[in-house]
C-alpha cells in the first residue's frame, strides 16, 4: 500500500496502481480520452495530466501511466495543470473541430474554440494509436498501423486497401475514443451482423448477450462459435473489463444425473418454415415475414420498438395481408390445423391497427377458427369495429413489384367469383406448428409412441398420458393448441404426477432455519445504507461517492457504505456483519430494481435476525444511471433524492409477520360429471378426502348421454368407469341430490351448507357443475320426429338411413347468434364424427353438413378430411341466410342458400340433425352467488385469467373445470379437471398456508362500518364482524391496497405501504426529512 | 410522438426550466416498464422521482395533494392497461381518483393539467421512456408550480 496526497487529501492505493486509479477511488475527477479498460494505458492523449511533487521536484505527468508511490503529492486542479490540459485540448480541437468526443474534452477543459487556424481537412483521429495497439498486441493480428509522417500521419491498412488479414472483430472501433475507426472502411464492405434468434432474425446481437430481455437466469453467455477468443485464443477483453471477474473461458458443459420418480415431456413445437413454399416468396422478398416475425415487429421491446415498419426500407406499411394456413391444412406440408393461427392473425391485425390507425389489414383464410372461450366475440370486434378485412380465399400467387418492393397478390374474389389482384406493402404468413426434432428424439429415448406427425397424443381420456408409466406430456407436443389449453394441460400433468408420486411427497424437503427475529419496535431507527456501484453500471454515471457522503447526512442513518456489487455473496456477508456490529435496525440498498433483488436482500436480513420487511430499495440503476447516462451530475442529484426518499420511508418501516393458518386437508368438488369425477379421483389419488356434491341423483352428467369421441373413446363407458371408481373409493364421500346453499370460511377451510341439510368442510373447492345442450326452438325441432339434435341421435345410438336416402346436418344452431354470441367449439367435430359414423353404417346414404365455418381445430382436422373423402358434402351458408326447413309427412326438405354458388339448393332429407349450442346451466348464477365467484353474461364461470390461469378463480382456493367454464370436449374437460385437482392439491399438500405479510389491516377503533372496503375489494376479503366492524382475513388479502385507499376513516393500512410511509417519501421529495 | 410546438420551446438564451415530477407507479406494470426502459437504456431527462405502489388502486388522493404541496411541478400516475390490472380493477379506481383530484387542485389554483394518468403494460419499456419525455415536456411548457420550493 502507498499513501499519497491528492489535492491535500490523503489517499491510500495498492502498490502498482496509477495516480488516475487512486484519484478515482477517492472520488476526484480527472478527464481522460484515450484510456480504455480493455488495454494497459499508454498516456497517448495527455489530457489526464496532473502535477506531482516528489524527490525530483515538481513536474507534470500523465496520471494514467504514472504509478503511485508513498509520500507522493499530487495536484489535479492547479493553474499549470489546467493550462497543460487546455493546450492538449486546443491541439486536438484544431485537428478534429467537429468531433463530439473532442468537443466534450474541450468543454471540460474550458476551451471554446481552437486557437490555431484550421490546417487542412478536419479529421476525427487524434492519433492516440489505441486501435493499432489493440490490433497488434491484444488481437495479435496487425491489420492496421500508422502510415505517413507528420501531418500526413494516418491509421490504415497497408496500401490503403481492404486488409486481407483483418478478422473483422471490430476491436479497433471498440477502443477508438473518437469514433474515427469505422470497420466497414477497413474491410471494404459492411460485415453481416449476427442475427438475433429471439427477434426472428430481424435484429442483431453481440457475441456476448442474454437470450432475451426476460430470460431466466438473466445471465449473458458467450457465443463460442463467433467469439474471437474461442476462435484464435487471443482477445480476452471481456475477462479484463469485467469488474466482477465473472468470465471463465474454461467453463465446460457438465452432465448431471438426476433421480426422479416421474418425467413430464414439454418440449414444445417448432414453427413451420415457409422457405420451402417458394410461391409465397418468403426468403426472397424482404417484405414477406412470418407471423412470429410480425409479433416481434409489434412488440414494444422488439427490433423496431413497437413501431410497425417493413423490413425492406423501414417504411410504415399501410396495406398488410395475412395468409392463413401456411404449413397447416395442406397436403404438401401438414394436414392438421395448427389451432392458434386464426386468432393470432386477428390479434396481430388488431394490435397493428392500435399502433398505427393508418394500417389496413386483410386476412385471407379458409375457415376462421375462433373456437376458444371469448374468441368469437374478439373476432367479431375485429371485423365489425376495428376494420380488419377478412377474405375467404386462398391466394394463388405472390409477386414482388419492381422498385417499390410491394407485393402483388392474386386471388379469387369470393363475392364476385372472379380473379382479383391487389398490391400490399407487406405480407404476413401465419405459419403453423410442427413437432420439434428434439422432442421427437426425446420421446424415442423414453420409448414413448408418437403419431404419424410426431405428436405424442396418448390414449382417449388420458390427455396427459404417454402410454409409458410415469411419463406425462403437456403442451404443443401432444398436439397444436392455444395458451389456455397448454396451461391447463401443464397443471393437469403436475396433478397427475402428484397423484402418481403422492407417497413420496415431502420426503426430500429440507427446511431452512433462521435466527429468532430481533424486536426493534421500541428502538430508534438506525438505518444502514448500502450504495452499489454495480461495477460501472451505476458508478459509470452516478457519482456514488457523493451519494454515500449525502446519505451520511440523512437523519436516522447510522451507517453508509459502498460496494462494487452489493448483491454478491461477500457483500451480503458484509451487510450481515454491519447489522450486528452497528446495531442497524433498518436497511436501505441503493442499487437496482426491487422486482428482482428485494428477495435476496430480505433473505440476508432474515439471516441477520432482522424482520425482512425492515428493508427498502432505491432503484438508482434502471430508473437512474441507465437512463441518464449523458448527464452524470443530474443523475447523481436524482440518485441522492431517491436515497433520501427511501431512507425517509425506511425510518417508518415496521416488522410484518406472515400469518399461517392450518389447512383442512380435504377437498370439496361440486358436480359429478366427467370433470367433477376426474377431479375427485385425482385428489383422492393424491391422498386427500374428497366431498363430491352432485345435484342429480345419479353420477355421470352429460357423459351418460354421449357415445364416442372422434378418437374412438367410448364416453358412456368411461363415465361408468369413473362412477364405479368413485363409488368404490373410500376417500370420496358422495352427496347426491344436493346443491350448495351457503358458504363460510376461506382458503384452507371452507364450510359449505348443502340443500340436504348436510355440511361439508374442505380446504379447497372445485366447481365442475357441467353444462347442457341447447334445445332449439326452430328448424321443426320438437315438432317433427325426424328432427333431432346431435346429442339426441347419439343417445339413440345413431339413425337408420335408407340406401339413397339423405341426412342433413345444420351447424351453429343457437351458437354464434345474438343471444349466444360464442362458438360452442365441439359441434363441428361432433357433426363430423356422427357423419362419419353414418357413412360407415350406410355407405350409400347421402350426408350433407350445412355450416358457417368448419372448426375442426388441431388434429380433429384429420376427421374433417376423412369425412370429405368418405363423400360427406359440406355446404356453406352465410350468417344472415339460414337454411329453411319444411316437412311433408315423414319427408323433410331443407332449402340451403349456398354462399359459394349464390344459389338455393333444395335437399330432400330423411333426417335433419341440428348441431345445437352448448349452454351454461341457469343454476350457475345462484352457485356463483353462494361461492362468491363471478359468472359471465353467457352464464359460464369466469376464470382468474383467460390465458394464464384457466382453472383458477380469482378467489384463492376455488377452482373451475369442465363445461361450467365454457364449451369443450371430453378430453379437454378431463385435462381441465386434472388441472384444477393439481392446483387444489398444491394447497392441500401443506399443513398450513403462509399468508402474505403485506396485507391490509383494520383498526377497529377507527372503523365506522361503512363497508366501503367490502364493496371495493376484488377478492371479497373484508367481512363484517358481529359488532359491525370489518375484519380482513390475511389469507384472503392479496395486498393491493384498494380498501386502504378507499377507507374514508383511514381505518385500514396496508403493510409496507402505509400512508405515513408513502407520505414520508413525498415529504422527502420536497426536501424535508 | 408528440411534436412540441416551437413557440413553447424556451429560447436558447434563457435557462430551460427543469420541472420536478413525482411518479406513482404500480409494481406490476408501470414500475416494471420503467425497469425495462432502463435495461434498454432509453435515455430521458432526470426530472422524475418514482414512488412504487403495489397497485395504482392504492393511490390515495392525499398523496397527490401532498406531492403538489411539496412543490412538485407535475404528478404522474401510471398503472396497468385498462382491463389488465393485476388486481382486477385498481387502475380504474385510480383513474376515478385522479380525475377527482384534478377538480380539487383546480380549486386551489393548481393547473389540473399538472396531473396525468397513464396506462402501460410491463413490456412497454419504450412507452415508459416516451411518456416520461412527454410528461417532462408537458410540465415544462406549463412552467413552475407556484408552490415550488427551490432547494
Amino acid at each position: 500500500m502507498a499513501t499519497l496526497a491528492i489535492n491535500g487529501i490523503t489517499v491510500t492505493a495498492d502498490e502498482g496502481a496509477t495516480i488516475l486509479e487512486a484519484a478515482e477511488s477517492a472520488g476526484i475527477n480527472i478527464p481522460t480520452l484515450c484510456r480504455h479498460r480493455a488495454m494497459l494505458p499508454t498516456g497517448a492523449c495527455r489530457i489526464c495530466m496532473v502535477r506531482i511533487e516528489d524527490a525530483r521536484g515538481p513536474r507534470l505527468v500523465a496520471s494514467c501511466v504514472h504509478p503511485v508511490q508513498d509520500g507522493l503529492k499530487v495536484e489535479t486542479d492547479t493553474d499549470d495543470v489546467r493550462e497543460a490540459r487546455r493546450m492538449v485540448a486546443e491541439l486536438m480541437l484544431a485537428r478534429c473541430p467537429d468531433n463530439a468526443a473532442v468537443k466534450e474534452i474541450a468543454r471540460q477543459t474550458g476551451v471554446a474554440d481552437a486557437a490555431w487556424a484550421d490546417r487542412g481537412e478536419p479529421d476525427d483521429c487524434v492519433l492516440c494509436g489505441r486501435c493499432v495497439e489493440v490490433c497488434h498486441d491484444v488481437m495479435k493480428v496487425g491489420a492496421i498501423d500508422f502510415n505517413g509522417r507528420g501531418s500526413a500521419r494516418t491509421v490504415r491498412a497497408p496500401f490503403d486497401e481492404a486488409s486481407p488479414v483483418c478478422q473483422q472483430c471490430g476491436a479497433c472501433a471498440f477502443v477508438c475514443p473518437t469514433g474515427k475507426i469505422r470497420p466497414d472502411g477497413l474491410w471494404g464492405h459492411r460485415p453481416g451482423p449476427l442475427r438475433e434468434p429471439f427477434e426472428e432474425g430481424l435484429g442483431c446481437r453481440p457475441t456476448i448477450n442474454r437470450p432475451f430481455p426476460s430470460a431466466v437466469p438473466s445471465i449473458p453467455a458467450i457465443d463460442r462459435g463467433n467469439c474471437v477468443h474461442f476462435k484464435t485464443g487471443q482477445c480476452g477483453v471481456c475477462q479484463k473489463v469485467c469488474p466482477a471477474g465473472a468470465i471463465d473461458y474454461d467453463e465446460a458443459a457438465r452432465e448431471r444425473t438426476l433421480e426422479v420418480g416421474a418425467v413430464v415431456l414439454s418440449p414444445g413445437f417448432r414453427r413451420f418454415d415457409p422457405s420451402g413454399l417458394g410461391e409465397l416468396g418468403f426468403g426472397r422478398f424482404p417484405n414477406v415475414v412470418t407471423s412470429i416475425q410480425f409479433e416481434r415487429i409489434l412488440s414494444a421491446s422488439g427490433p423496431t420498438m413497437g413501431v410497425v415498419k417493413r423490413p425492406s426500407d423501414g417504411a410504415h406499411p399501410r396495406k398488410i395481408a395475412f395468409l392463413q394456413c401456411v404449413g397447416s391444412r395442406d397436403r404438401r406440408t401438414h394436414v392438421y390445423c395448427s389451432a392458434f393461427c386464426c386468432m393470432q392473425a386477428t390479434k396481430e391485425a388488431m394490435i397493428a391497427r392500435e399502433h398505427d390507425r393508418g394500417i389496413d389489414p386483410t386476412i385471407f383464410f379458409m375457415d376462421i377458427r375462433a373456437f376458444g372461450k371469448g374468441f368469437e366475440s374478439y373476432f367479431n370486434r375485429a371485423r365489425t369495429e376495428t376494420g380488419v378485412r377478412y377474405v375467404r380465399s386462398q391466394v394463388s400467387s405472390v409477386k414482388e413489384v419492381l422498385g417499390s418492393r410491394n407485393l402483388l397478390l392474386s386471388w379469387v374474389d369470393p363475392v364476385a367469383g372472379r380473379r382479383t389482384d391487389g398490391e400490399f406493402d407487406m405480407l404476413v404468413l401465419s405459419v403453423g406448428a410442427e413437432p420439434s426434432p428434439e422432442g421427437i428424439a426425446l420421446a424415442r429415448k423414453l420409448g414413448v409412441a408418437l403419431d404419424e406427425h410426431g405428436f405424442c397424443r396418448g390414449a382417449p381420456f388420458e390427455p396427459v398420458g404417454t402410454g409409458v408409466e410415469g411419463v406425462y406430456v403437456t403442451g404443443m407436443f401432444s398436439g397444436p393448441k392455444d395458451i389456455p389449453e397448454t396451461v391447463s394441460q401443464a397443471s393437469a400433468a403436475a396433478g397427475a404426477v402428484a397423484s402418481y408420486l403422492h407417497e413420496a411427497r415431502g420426503t426430500e424437503v429440507s427446511k431452512r432455519e433462521y435466527p429468532l427475529q430481533k424486536d426493534v419496535a421500541s428502538e430508534e431507527p438506525r438505518v444502514g445504507v448500502f450504495v452499489c456501484h454495480c461495477g460501472i453500471n451505476i458508478a459509470g454515471t452516478v457519482k456514488v461517492e457523493e451519494v454515500e457522503k449525502f446519505a451520511r447526512t440523512l437523519p436516522g442513518v447510522a451507517h453508509v457504505e459502498r460496494s462494487l456489487f452489493t448483491c454478491s455473496q461477500d457483500s451480503q456477508q458484509n451487510i450481515k456483519k454491519r447489522i450486528a456490529e452497528k446495531g442497524l435496525n433498518r436497511v436501505v440498498v441503493a442499487s437496482c430494481t426491487p422486482r428482482t433483488h428485494e428477495p435476496i436482500f430480505q433473505e440476508t436480513l432474515r439471516e441477520a435476525a432482522l424482520n425482512p420487511y425492515l428493508f427498502e430499495m432505491a432503484n438508482i440503476r434502471e430508473h437512474c444511471a441507465w437512463v441518464h447516462q449523458a448527464v452524470p451530475d443530474e443523475a447523481t442529484v436524482k440518485a441522492m433524492e431517491l436515497v433520501a426518499m427511501t431512507v425517509a420511508k425506511a425510518r417508518m418501516l415496521g416488522a410484518l409477520q406472515t400469518t399461517s393458518i392450518p389447512v383442512h386437508r380435504e377437498a370439496i368438488v361440486v358436480g359429478a360429471g366427467i370433470a367433477g369425477m376426474t377431479a375427485a379421483l385425482s385428489l383422492s389419488g393424491q391422498g386427500f378426502v374428497v366431498h363430491l356434491v352432485e345435484r342429480e341423483g345419479e353420477l355421470g352428467g352429460l357423459g351418460r348421454r354421449l357415445r364416442t369421441t372422434l378418437r374412438g373413446g367410448d364416453v358412456r363407458a368411461h363415465a361408468t368407469l369413473l362412477s364405479d371408481a368413485v363409488k368404490r373409493n373410500d376417500r370420496i364421500r358422495l352427496h347426491t341430490g344436493a346443491a350448495p346453499v351457503s358458504m363460510g370460511g376461506h382458503i384452507g377451510r371452507f364450510e359449505l351448507a348443502l340443500s340436504t341439510g348436510a355440511k361439508v368442510e374442505g380446504g379447497v373447492i372445485v366447481v365442475a357443475t357441467g353444462g347442457r345442450e341447447h334445445k332449439p326452438a326452430h328448424f321443426l325441432h320438437g315438432e317433427h320426429p325426424r328432427v333431432l339434435t346431435q346429442l339426441e341421435i347419439e343417445e339413440r345410438g345413431g339413425v337408420d338411413v335408407p340406401d339413397g336416402g339423405n341426412i342433413v346436418m345444420i351447424q351453429c344452431v343457437g351458437s354464434r347468434v345474438p343471444e349466444r354470441g360464442y362458438c360452442s367449439r365441439v359441434c363441428c367435430s361432433q357433426a363430423v364424427k356422427n357423419a362419419l359414423a353414418i357413412k360407415k353404417k350406410h355407405p350409400r346414404a347421402g350426408v350433407t353438413v350445412l355450416y358457417r365455418d368448419i372448426r375442426t381445430y388441431g388434429l380433429y382436422e384429420e376427421a374433417y378430411r376423412a369425412a370429405r373423402e368418405a363423400g360427406v358434402v359440406f355446404l356453406r351458408f352465410e350468417e344472415d341466410r339460414q337454411p329453411d326447413v319444411a316437412s311433408e309427412g315423414d319427408r323433410l326438405s331443407v332449402i340451403h342458400h349456398d354462399a359459394e354458388f349464390g344459389a338455393n339448393v333444395m335437399i330432400a332429407a330423411d333426417w335433419l340433425v341440428l348441431s345445437a349450442a352448448v349452454e351454461a346451466l341457469p343454476e350457475n348464477r345462484a352457485l356463483g352467488e353462494v361461492l362468491k365467484v363471478p359468472v359471465m353474461d353467457d352464464g359460464f364461470f369466469l376464470e382468474a385469467h383467460a390465458k394464464l390461469r384457466p382453472a383458477d378463480f380469482a378467489s384463492e382456493g376455488i377452482f373451475v373445470a369442465g363445461l361450467a367454464h365454457g364449451p369443450k370436449n371430453a378430453d379437454e374437460s378431463i385435462a381441465q379437471a386434472l388441472a384444477a385437482a393439481g392446483r387444489a392439491g398444491i394447497i392441500l399438500s401443506h399443513d398450513t398456508i403462509e399468508a402474505n405479510a403485506v396485507v391490509s389491516r383494520v383498526d377497529e377503533e377507527k372503523c365506522i362500518s361503512c363497508l366501503t372496503c367490502v364493496r371495493i375489494c376484488p377478492y371479497d376479503a373484508p367481512a363484517p364482524r358481529a359488532d359491525g366492524t370489518v375484519e380482513i382475513p390475511a389469507v384472503k388479502c392479496q395486498g393491493c391496497g384498494l380498501c386502504a385507499a378507499a377507507c374514508p376513516g383511514k381505518a385500514i393500512q396496508l403493510g409496507k405501504f402505509k400512508d405515513e410511509q408513502v407520505e414520508a417519501m413525498i415529504t422527502a421529495f420536497g426536501g424535508r426529512q | 410522438m408528440v411534436e412540441v410546438p416551437s413557440e413553447k420551446m424556451s429560447p436558447a438564451t434563457t435557462p430551460v426550466f427543469e420541472p420536478r415530477i413525482v411518479a406513482l407507479l404500480c409494481h406490476y406494470c408501470a414500475f416494471a416498464a420503467a425497469d425495462m426502459a432502463g435495461v434498454m437504456r432509453l435515455q430521458h431527462s432526470p426530472n422524475i422521482r418514482v414512488i412504487r405502489l403495489p397497485c395504482t388502486g392504492k393511490l390515495d388522493i392525499l398523496y397527490l395533494l401532498r406531492a403538489f404541496e411539496e412543490g412538485a411541478d407535475g404528478v404522474m400516475v401510471a398503472g396497468c392497461e385498462e382491463g389488465s390490472c393485476h388486481f382486477v380493477k385498481g387502475n380504474l379506481v385510480a383513474k376515478r381518483r385522479v380525475n377527482f383530484t384534478k377538480g380539487l387542485v383546480a380549486q386551489v389554483g393548481i393547473d389540473p393539467e399538472r396531473l396525468r394518468m397513464y396506462n402501460l403494460s410491463s413490456s412497454m419499456g419504450p412507452r415508459w421512456a416516451e411518456i416520461s419525455r412527454e410528461m417532462i415536456e408537458h410540465v415544462r411548457s406549463l412552467g413552475p408550480s407556484h408552490l415550488r420550493r427551490e432547494k
